[in-house]
This record gives C-alpha cells, structure tokens and sequence, in this order.
C-alpha cells in the first residue's frame, strides 16, 4: 500500500526537510499552502527525489473553504492517508499589545484552523484505521511566557486538542505524535539571533521518523527540552511570575 | 539583523557583516552579494561591512527530465545531493569539484573544474541557462554573449545566480571503479597524467618529498560502474581547532609517506563510492578545522603545457620549505573554460594547502611570482594573498568582464571583499 502524506504549511523550512524525506520513501505528497508558486516548486524537487506523485494545493489555515479540496485530493491518490501539520505564525509579543486585534489570527493559525481541518480528517483516518499524524506545536506551549505567551497559548491549546485526538484516533489504529521544538534555524526564528540549544529542521525530521517508527505521543526536539520543561512547568507560579526566561 | 564574524573555506581571512538567508525565491534581491556553501578559501564569499546572502535554502529540483538529462535548479543546491539522487538514476553532474558541499551557483560563479577536465572541460561548459536576479529577474544562455561569459566564472558579480539549468552526463551506476599507480618522480607523475586516456583523472601528490623521490605520488584513474548502492555510512567531525602542531613537518612527512605505500607498487584496481572518489575529504564535517585557529591558504596554479619544468620547480620550493600538507594535488587539464575570468587553461594545475603562517605567505608570494614567469594562473576561489596588478595581468580579459559587471550591477551593490581587495571592478 502506498503512502499519502498531506502536508499542511508545506512553505515552512521543517515542511519542506519533512516532504524531502518521505518523497525519498516514494510517498504521494499533497502540498498544502498559501503560496502557491513555490508549492509548484517544491512539487517539483518531491518528484524529481522519488515521490509517487506531488500536488500543491491550496490551503488558508483562515479560510476554512479550503479544506475539503484537500482532503479529496489525498483520498484521491488511493494511499494510506497521513498528515503533519506545520502550520503556525509568532508576531512579536510588543506587535500583539500594540494590535490585539492580532490575536485572533494567531489563534486561528496555529490552533482552530488546523484543529479544524483534522477533524475534518478524522473520520477518513478512523475509517482507514491506519497512518499517522504528526502535529508540531512548540515548547513555548508548555508554560506561558512573558516574551511569547499569546503564541504560546496557541500550541498550548493545539498540544492539547492532540492529545484528545490520540485518544480518539488511537485505539482505531492511527497513531498521534505532537512535537514540540525548540528554538529551530528556520525563518522564524531568523531575526532572533542565538538561541539555546537550536537545532535545524533536518535534525527536527529525523526526530520525527525516529518517534513515528517507535510510536511515541510526545516528542521533545531537542530533547534536552524535556527535561529542561519540566523543570519550568514545576516551577511554583508565585516564583515564575517574577521570572523572565 | 545582528552582524556575525564569517570566513570562507581557508577561514585565515574573516568578515564581520550580516548574513541572511532568504527562503523563498521572491525574497532574492541584487542588492547584496550571494554565497553558497562557502567552499571558496579567501574572500570570494566575504563582505565585510555589509550583507551577503546565504543561498542554500533555495535548493530545490525544479526540473528534471529522465531522458535526456536535463536538469532546472535552485542555485543552493549542492553538486553532493545532486550525485546522490542522480546516479542511482543513472546521471550525474557534468563536472563535479573537490567537494560535495559546492553549490550550483558557487559552481557557476567560480567555473569549478574536476576530475574529468581534460575531457569535459570546465562547469559551465555543460550549463544551457541561468535565471539572473538584477533589478528583474533575467534568463541568459550561452548566446547571451558578453552578459554570459562575464556571469560564467564571474564571482557573482552580475547578479543573483538563482537558477540553472545543467546537462548532466550519462552514469553506468552509482559506484567509481579506480585504479590506483603509483608515480616514483616528478616526470613519471607528468608522463603518467599525459598518457591517462581515462574520463577521470586526478594525481596526488606528496608535497614533502625530495630529491630523487621529488613529485612522487599517486595517479588515479576512475570510471563510473554499477555496484551494490552501498549503506549510508556516517561521517565525522573535527570537534575543535586542532592544535599548531597537528599539521607540522615531521607528521605530514610520516602521514605521506605511509600514505603512497599505501598503493602497492604493481598499482591496483579498486570500487569506491562516487562520494568517496570525488569528495574524499567530505566525510570528515569541517576538516579545515585541522588548521587550527589562524586558517590556512590553498595555493593553486595552472601552467601552459610547455611549462612544466617551470611547475617542478615550483614543486622544489614547496619541498623544501616543509610546509606543505598532505593535500596536494597534480592534475592535467584541457582547454574548456566559459568565461572571460574562467581559470582553467590548457596545462598542469598543482595545488597544495599551507598553515596560515608568515613563511608560507612568503613562499605563496614566490610560488605566485613563479606562476607569472610560466604564463600561468592563479584561482580565484582559492586566493586571498595576491594583488590586483597580478590577477589582472594573468586574466587579460579582466577589463572585458569588467565592463559587463559596471553594466549588469551599476551601483557595486554586489562587491565583495575579493573584488575591492584585487580591485577587480575598476574599469
């Protein structure tokens, strides 16, 4: 049986290291973004690497009108049907008190928009009983914190809708891995200069299929992140709110 | 955007600047200098004081067509990934340098050669199109004239090297088979290198060797052949800046020796991987780090035919000096050559790598010196210590391409370090 990966936000770089690595496999990629000239593109390099098809489709994580075509068009190829979803967007915590308004767009982006398309999803992969998906949130979702905490809640929010998903999907066979990144060399984060213990988005993609193959729900990129969270998660409110890290 | 310390390949000339890495292709503008992979040694990729653009994210497969080896990309594509994917396919890059890690368009700014010069010619020869970024995006092919041959080997300086198209050559598989002979003295190494009638040919040299052993080494041979795709194998790291002394005479002179009797002396035949054949030093990440903290410097000429005894000479002077390092190479070379600031030339091209100390930079001076007498060249993406009156004098076409570049980027927004410092764009 072959695979279909469905590829949401496949402009970002973790995307595009992601669709190269199961292209490599020879899986159907379906290329799902806003910008369609360079989804053409990285269809393109997917074929030439080895991939049983690619189709770049359009996907507005705003505008719910396009999720069925996606959809349709993965149960088209006649594959095992998997999803990851990159999806997100971080305006500066100084840009959202200036515009709250910024907030909704935030929300929408990283957590009802991509919520929604997989529930839409859902009931396909139940039926499939089978595939696998892979939902990237952040550590920034693990506590909230002064620099970030709008984005923040947005992959606190998206951890946990994953984590009610794996409940559901789980014990129909489809297995839901969320990830949490660190800081990661990519363009988000390229104004930001040095970050702690960054890593790059080949090494995020190896992460990955490493935890798929083993099955894992929660996987901490670095992993030094997961030590490193649950150390701030315990740290008592009355301290933290007095911290800035 | 906060300003980071850089280097080339040679990392003994540094910048301080900004580097960005645009994403996405509407993001390039020709308002800043790109760089690839900074295989280069000097400062071809440096511009101190202002911003450079790292390519290497824009690195995709545009097109590619099966049948007849027609290949579109991205210009931060390596020629590395490009050998991977393609021959097991059955096709390879034309020309393929020293080292995986060179970009498409670092390829193309710097009209690289390989192993197979002789016969193919240089990089550029097998590139039919090339998307410039200069105020608009612009396509040129070999009958753009002018703009082409000052865009081919040009340093970048006519505008971004977004894209290209290439006409990859036939492989038999993606496994080389080599055969390996030994070279006892300078005139063997050259009759060696003139009697190979192989597609590629490279001859190493040990830079230490006196006497009668002078120009001893090993020449190899290499075809493509089909074998079993080998696993993928992991490749090391060098942790630190190793210490002044790793790289010091007595052991450069103890490694190559071990290192030519490492070939029996009735020669063999052996099956090594593409990567392994063409990129040999890829699979030690950051090899140059054996330098230690100061750098080192690649000398590389070329000598016209007629001038090899000029080249043995040079070869003498190295010897003695001790300073060489085990990376040294002899090679013969054809004609091909793209452009008007293209290196290659009919010859011999010698290259040796030296630690960045003052008396190296004296012996890099007579070895330069040398080079000018034979009629000779040196290599751009290797300098960093010539002068400007030299460069020009060796590529008689600098004004011609100069010219072209005034054109192409009239307001010097592509200027590199190298370019001010061999004050290459002054028409």
């Amino acid at each position: 049986m072959n695979d279909t990966w469905i590829i949401l936000g496949a402009s970002s770089t973790i995307a595009k290291a992601f669709t190269r690595s199961v292209a490599e496999t020879g899986a159907h990629v379906i290329l799902a973004g806003r910008r369609m000239d360079d989804l053409d593109a990285t269809a393109a390099d997917a074929s030439a690497r080895g991939a049983a098809g690619a189709t770049p489709v359009m996907f507005d994580a705003r505008d719910p009108a396009t999720f069925q075509q996606i959809v349709d068009t993965a149960v088209a190829t006649g594959g095992t049907v998997s999803c990851a979803v990159f999806v997100g967007s971080m305006p500066a915590q100084d840009a959202i008190d200036a515009d709250p308004s910024l907030i909704d767009g935030t929300i929408t982006d990283s957590l009802t928009g991509p919520a929604r398309f997989l529930q839409m999803l859902a009931p396909l992969m139940e039926a499939q009983g089978d595939g696998a998906i892979v939902g990237v949130g952040s550590v920034a979702g693990d506590r909230g914190r002064v620099g970030n905490y709008v984005y923040g809640a947005a992959k606190a929010g998206f951890a946990t809708y994953l984590s009610g998903l794996r409940n559901a999907l789980g014990r129909h066979g489809v297995h839901v891995l969320t990830v949490k990144p660190g800081p990661v060399d990519t363009a988000m984060t390229a104004g930001l200069g040095k970050q702690p213990f960054m890593t790059t988005a080949d090494a995020v993609v190896a992460d990955i299929h490493k935890a798929l193959a083993k099955k894992r729900n929660v996987l901490y990129t670095k992993l030094i992140w997961w030590p490193v969270m649950t150390i701030i998660k315990l740290i008592p409110e009355p301290i933290f709110k007095k911290m800035s890290i | 955007m906060s300003e980071t310390e850089y280097t080339g390949w040679g990392r003994a000339l540094r910048a301080k600047g900004i580097l960005t890495r645009p994403d996405t292709p509407s993001a390039l503008k020709a308002d800043a200098p790109a760089t690839g992979n900074r295989r280069s040694y000097g400062d071809a990729p440096l511009n101190s004081g202002g911003t450079a653009m790292d390519m290497t994210r824009l690195d995709r497969i545009i097109a590619f067509d099966r049948e007849t080896g027609v290949l579109t990309v991205e210009a931060g594509i390596t020629l590395g990934e490009l050998a991977r994917l393609l021959a097991p396919q059955g096709w390879l890059p034309a020309v393929m340098p020293g080292t995986g890690f060179a970009t498409v368009g670092g390829a193309i700014a710097m009209d690289v050669h390989g192993k197979n010069h002789h016969i193919a010619g240089s990089f550029c020869r097998h590139v039919t199109a090339i998307t410039l970024i200069q105020d608009k995006p612009r396509k040129i092919t070999p009958k753009s004239g002018a703009l082409w041959k000052a865009t081919c080997g040009g340093l970048g300086q006519t505008g971004i090297i977004a894209q290209a198209t290439l006409q990859l050559t036939r492989a038999r598989g993606d496994m080389m088979l080599v055969s390996e002979r030994r070279a006892t003295d300078w005139d063997h190494h050259i009759a060696l290198l003139d009697a190979s009638d192989a597609p590629y040919t490279v001859g190493w040299i040990d830079a230490t060797a006196t006497g009668d052993a002078l120009g001893r080494g090993i020449v190899e041979e290499g075809e493509t052949c089909r074998g079993l795709r080998p696993s993928a194998r992991g490749t090391k790291k060098i942790p630190m800046d190793a210490p002044h002394w790793a790289l010091s005479g007595p052991i450069v002179k103890a490694f190559n020796a071990a290192y030519y009797r490492r070939v029996p002396k009735s020669g063999r035949t052996v099956v090594r991987t593409i990567q392994d054949f063409f990129f040999p030093l890829d699979k030690i990440h950051d090899w140059n780090r054996l330098y230690g903290k100061r750098g080192f410097h690649q000398f590389q000429c070329v000598v016209p035919l007629d001038q090899s005894g000029a080249l043995r000479d040079m070869m003498k002077m190295i010897a003695r000096s001790g300073l060489a390092s085990p990376l040294a190479v002899l090679k013969r070379m054809g004609e091909g050559r793209e452009g008007y600031m293209s290196f290659p030339m009919e010859g011999y091209t010698l290259a040796v790598d030296f630690p960045n100390r003052p008396q190296a930079r004296r012996l890099i001076a007579k070895l330069e010196a040398a080079t000018v007498a034979a009629g000779g060249r040196l290599y751009l993406a290797k300098d960093a210590l010539s002068s400007g009156d030299a460069i020009k004098a060796m590529y008689p076409d600098t004004p011609k391409w100069a010219r072209t570049v005034a054109k192409a980027d009239p307001d010097g927004h592509l200027q590199t370090d190298m370019t001010r410092r061999l004050d290459l764009r002054t028409i």
